[in-house]
């Protein structure tokens, strides 16, 4: 390896399949009701659970009354923490697989840590039965009064953010301290982003049952290999008796990496019934207990010279966690990597609230980070009178200063350039509210969007058929990303085999471990054991095929090519399939481990990207849309252009709702106001602007041998700060806390 | 399962000899379903009178227009004569919900639809509209999406409609029918303040049910509906205003003016109409308007906001609809 960035490569034209734009290989199972999504699993001799949560935020349950529920139809059994299984709890170890959602188990003590924890899981013979039942449950609470939901309330608005630090999450280069003092232009704002939910389309669900000891639970999962592994540490089973199975799942945006307490208390019914059990998060529910991007709040100060070169950055960062189990959002881990300054300090603190355990909200911390850093930044290129993109070029990191290491590929000038030159940024009038459209104001706003690239451990199986189809097993899982159809595009592009033939399977954790569906990292990881596997039967394939009495025998093994699903060596080639029949072979097949190499100490891997916006500012009637938004991104090589312009157009309606609509309010009495989704706002069609992606298209080979990151999160980084940017040059008005919702506007 | 009778009726005496006092009508569902679902609503009985001959619009002989109760929202939107001669009614309409709901929601439902706060369609939270006595969650609590004109100590919750806002402006009696026989009543005596009693939201009787709702003659002039909310569909009013102005020269001889989302009823705002009348169609007099309307409204700890909205609503709906009579 020379520690040299690679220099840029461009698709060369040559590939069939990987690089095409390919519709989703499950799309016709989907639209046609065809995809087994967990909820619609129904087992013979299956029963429903439904659960019963505390209505206070904080105290003790001293009394269920369950008489009335017991004795209504249908009921089977009512299970919380007097009769439920004594369990323990998972090791909670990202690194080990078994990481949960919530650490404390159901009903494990009688104390409320949150309004919406459940207390009981009634179980009868219907849905209805057991939601009937469920509403004939009666608490009887101790309630505390000094819950607390809301940590912008104990900010005191200067010097240092509330909460308890964390001693690991802090970093520095350099003296931050005294470049800041020194620097001739300062800026020290503080900003912050709502509690958001992820408000999945499809429900949460497990269906759970017992064959002898033997567990399986469909559940509605981003991890099936976690959720299996931690299955198998609370009921202290071999992980191999345990399958967890999510074939599709209807998104999940991190709301399902990790297995919260439904499936566990529901898979202990269904060993105390000795019945198949499913439950069904209730979605008013949802929004308590699987998660959530947690408020953050944060304090960054900025100092530059005139010209606008930085000479010192502090982040700091706060966000919620909670009594049920720790999260930490870390929300300024990228902050050091973004620009060139030689004086850094980033520290982060949590407090902990009265709800339930947040987690991974897409682009988890970063999209938070970005949001505080970007709108520092224009709140900074105000101060100097600079352009915000000239300001952004002026700091432009040629490698990462974080790290130390030179950047695998970096193509963020171009995307700044690039999307800068499609949005018409020229034609930006800094001064807010100059530019005019009837009733209307415009703004425009800018942001550098960005998102680690990473890469983890995985096993695939890699098969050839003796009916020409192929075979490719991961225990990942597709989220709705496309991860069927891009692995299908990489057994077709190295077999010559058609996409149409290719048997991918995955959400299941029975197959060869898969990583999470999450952190933007699946297709960097999961392609390269494909190739793995695929060489490993191929392998297979040509000892078969030179074996005594072979077609190829007495031909050197590494003459042998695959091509067009044939085994080719020089004039002579056969098709593996009748290779496979000649033998009667029904299946040749190999599975191989892939985990990234030593480049992890001689790079850094990161993808960038630019979003820019417009705003239209009615303030006669104080409506606020967003009219435009042009983005611009570098993942290496998108394996397939459709799948990841999709998933970075709906990362910008997703960053459209932290910056505008989204947010769980809870009220004094830390009651959640609009857990539901008529309630809980999120973008509609008609608040759709025009977006306008392009990727960029330069392989990073360090990453793997396709030359592909990942863009699951990326989209979302930046564009809540466009937005807020743009606002600003619409209104004159700086809205540091989101959403920028109508009262804010109207208040500042 | 808490079970319940479902009985249909073919005709407005079978359903109201049906129609116990705690029962239900269910037509198009798009409120009952959710209530009952959520426990807010828990009828004996629910009688389908979705097949009640009332599904007709027709002019009357003294200009009036006729609407059964049974005709679907998207059906009155897109009637001809009511985009001719009730745009602002139109329009209202089809800035409620979203075409599915539309196709299913009906004109009596509308009328009857039940209020969005959260506290209400929580049967956890004290409430004192679902259960009289237990207080108002939202005074203390989040009041964002509330009431500042015609609350009251026991209540502060908006009525949703859109179309009754509409319908207001227009002018229009609704015609109730029961076992005492038909009554008419005005439209904007149709829905009760809170005030000691919020659990009575509207002047109809046990055993009635709604036929009708007739519009008043065409008023002409420039007509528009404006519906300000933090998104730009499927969401609920945060302000709406429907204006009618008639012009004579550059005076307003005659003006009606209503509002969603900041009331508890849909708002007839006479104080705005009173303070148009006769005067020169120009910013200067909306906003004297608007001024009159908010000057009694009453801000809770969340919702201030909505007495700023709710004159740029009316503002700018009167100057659309201004612009409207003059094209």
């Amino acid at each position: 390896m020379t520690t040299e960035t690679q220099k840029p490569q461009r698709v060369d034209g040559t590939l069939t399949s990987i690089g095409q734009k390919k519709p989703r290989i499950d799309g016709t199972l989907k639209l046609t009701g065809g995809a087994d999504y967990a909820a619609d699993r129904n087992l013979p001799n299956q029963t429903w659970g439904y659960p019963v949560s505390s209505t206070i935020a904080k105290g003790r349950l001293v009394a269920l009354e369950l008489d009335e529920a017991l004795a209504m139809p249908g009921v089977l059994d009512i299970f919380h923490h007097d009769n439920f299984d004594k369990l323990s709890r998972s090791p909670n170890d990202f690194a080990a697989a078994n990481k949960v959602g919530e650490l404390r188990l159901p009903f494990e003590d009688n104390e409320i840590y949150y309004h919406g924890q459940y207390i009981a899981l009634v179980v009868a013979d219907t849905f209805e039965h057991a939601r009937a039942a469920a509403r004939k449950v009666r608490a009887q609470y101790e309630k505390s009064d000094d819950q607390l939901t809301d940590i912008l309330a104990l900010d005191s608005g200067q010097g240092d953010l509330p909460g308890e630090d964390v001693p690991g999450d802090a970093s520095s280069r350099g003296d931050a301290d005294s470049a800041f003092e020194s620097a001739s232009i300062q800026l020290d704002q503080r900003y912050s982003i709502a509690h958001e939910n992820h408000s999945v389309m499809e429900m949460h669900a497990s269906v759970a049952q017992w064959e002898n000891d033997m567990l399986t639970v469909y559940e509605s999962s981003q991890g099936v290999v976690f959720q299996r592994n931690a299955l198998a540490k609370i009921f202290g089973i071999p992980q191999e008796k345990v399958t967890v199975i999510s074939h599709f799942i209807g998104s999940g945006f991190g709301s399902k990496l990790f297995m919260w307490p439904h499936a566990v208390m529901t898979s202990v019914a269904a060993r105390r019934l000795g019945r198949p059990v499913k439950t069904v998060v209730p979605r008013e529910l949802e929004y308590l207990n699987t998660g959530y991007r947690p408020t953050s709040l944060q304090r960054v100060r900025l100092g530059a010279d005139d010209s606008g070169k930085l000479l010192s950055i502090h982040h700091d960062g706060c966000n919620e966690t909670s009594p049920a189990g720790l999260h930490d959002d870390s929300v300024n881990g990228a902050t050091p990597s973004m620009y060139a300054c030689d004086n850094v300090a980033v520290t982060n603190r949590l407090v902990t609230v009265n709800k339930g355990t947040p987690t991974s909200m897409r682009a988890p911390g970063e999209a938070s980070g970005a949001f505080a850093l970007e709108t520092a930044l224009d709140e900074l290129a105000v101060k100097l009178d600079m352009d915000p993109l000239a300001l952004r070029h002026k700091n432009f990191a040629d490698r990462d200063p974080a790290a130390d290491l030179p950047w695998s590929s970096n193509h963020l000038k171009e995307c700044w350039d690039n999307a800068a030159q499609r949005f018409g940024w020229n034609k930006r009038n800094p001064t807010p509210g100059a530019m005019k459209d009837g009733d209307e104001i415009i703004g425009y706003g800018m942001a550098t969007q960005s998102w680690e690239a990473m890469r983890q451990h995985c096993s695939a199986r890699f098969g050839f058929r003796d009916d020409g189809t192929l075979l490719v097993a991961c225990g990942t899982q597709d989220i709705g990303t496309g991860t069927y159809t891009i692995v299908a595009q990489t057994a077709s592009e190295m077999t010559g085999v058609p996409i149409e033939m290719i048997d991918v399977r995955l959400g299941d954790s029975s197959l060869p471990s898969g990583p999470l569906s999450g952190g933007s990292f699946a297709t960097a990881t999961v392609l390269p054991a494909v190739s793995a596997a695929m060489k490993e039967a191929l392998a297979e394939l040509k000892t078969l095929a030179t074996a005594e009495g072979g077609v190829f025998e007495n031909v050197d093994q590494d003459s042998i090519t695959l091509r067009d699903g044939r085994l080719v060596s020089g004039d002579n080639s056969i098709e593996i399939a009748e290779l496979l029949r000649q033998n009667r072979i029904g299946l040749v097949d190999g599975e191989a481990s892939t985990k990234p190499g030593d480049e992890q100490d001689q790079y850094s891997f990161r993808s960038f990207g630019a979003v820019f916006v417009e705003v239209r500012w009615d303030p006669g009637i104080s409506r606020l849309r967003v009219a435009r938004i042009c983005s611009t991104i570098d993942i290496g090589r998108a394996i397939n252009p459709l799948t990841a312009t999709n998933q970075v157009e709906g990362s910008i309606v997703m960053g459209m709702g932290m910056g505008l609509f989204e947010q769980i309010e809870y009220d004094a009495h830390g009651y959640p106001y609009n857990n539901s989704l008529a309630d809980y706002i999120v973008p509609v069609n008609a608040d759709m602007p025009q977006i306008e992606v392009e990727l960029l298209d330069y392989p990073d080979y360090l990453r793997n041998e396709f030359g592909a990151r990942g863009v699951g999160e990326i989209g979302l980084t930046g564009v809540a700060a466009a937005i807020s940017n743009a606002v600003y040059n619409a209104t004159g008005k700086r809205i540091r806390d989101m959403p920028i919702s109508i009262e804010k506007l109207l208040a500042s | 399962m808490r079970g319940f009778e479902f009985e249909q009726a073919d005709d407005v005496q079978q359903a109201i000899n049906r129609h116990g006092s705690s029962d239900a009508l269910i037509a198009g569902g798009t409120t009952l379903l959710d209530l009952v679902k959520l426990d807010v609503m828990q009828p004996e009985k629910v009688v389908d009178v979705s097949r009640l001959p009332l599904k007709r619009i027709e002019t009357l002989e003294d200009g009036r227009l006729k609407v059964g109760a049974l005709v679907s929202n998207t059906e009155l939107a897109k009637h001809e004569i009511v985009m001719r001669d009730y745009p602002v009614l139109s329009e209202a309409l089809l800035s409620g919900a979203s075409t599915g709901l539309r196709n299913m929601a009906s004109t009596g439902g509308n009328v009857m639809q039940r209020t969005r706060c959260p506290y209400f369609r929580d049967p956890a939270m004290p409430c004192n509209k679902r259960e009289p006595g237990t207080g108002c969650s939202a005074i203390e609590g989040i009041n964002r999406n509330h009431a500042v004109l015609g609350t009251s100590e026991h209540c502060i919750a908006t009525h949703p409609s859109d179309m009754c806002v509409g319908m207001v402006a227009a002018g229009a009696t609704v015609v109730v029918e029961g076992s005492q026989g038909v009554r008419e009543i005005p439209f904007e005596e149709y829905h009760l303040l809170p005030g000691e009693t919020p659990e009575q939201e509207h002047d109809l009787l046990a055993g009635e049910l709604i036929t009708h709702v007739i519009l008043d003659p065409p008023r002409g002039g420039g007509q528009s509906y404006l519906k300000l909310r933090d998104r730009a569909s499927y969401e609920f009013a945060l302000a709406s205003c429907a204006a009618i102005v008639n012009l004579e020269g550059d005076r307003i001889s005659e003006a009606r003016v209503a509002m969603g989302g900041v009331a508890t009823k849909p708002w007839r705002a006479t104080a705005a109409e009173e303070a148009l009348k006769g005067q020169p169609a120009t910013r200067e007099t909306f906003e004297r308007a608007a001024e009159a309307v908010m000057q009694d409204a009453v801000a809770y700890s969340h919702n201030g906001y909505k007495i700023t909205l709710g004159k740029q609503a009316i503002v700018r709906a009167l100057r659309d609809a201004t612009a409207a009579a003059r094209a």
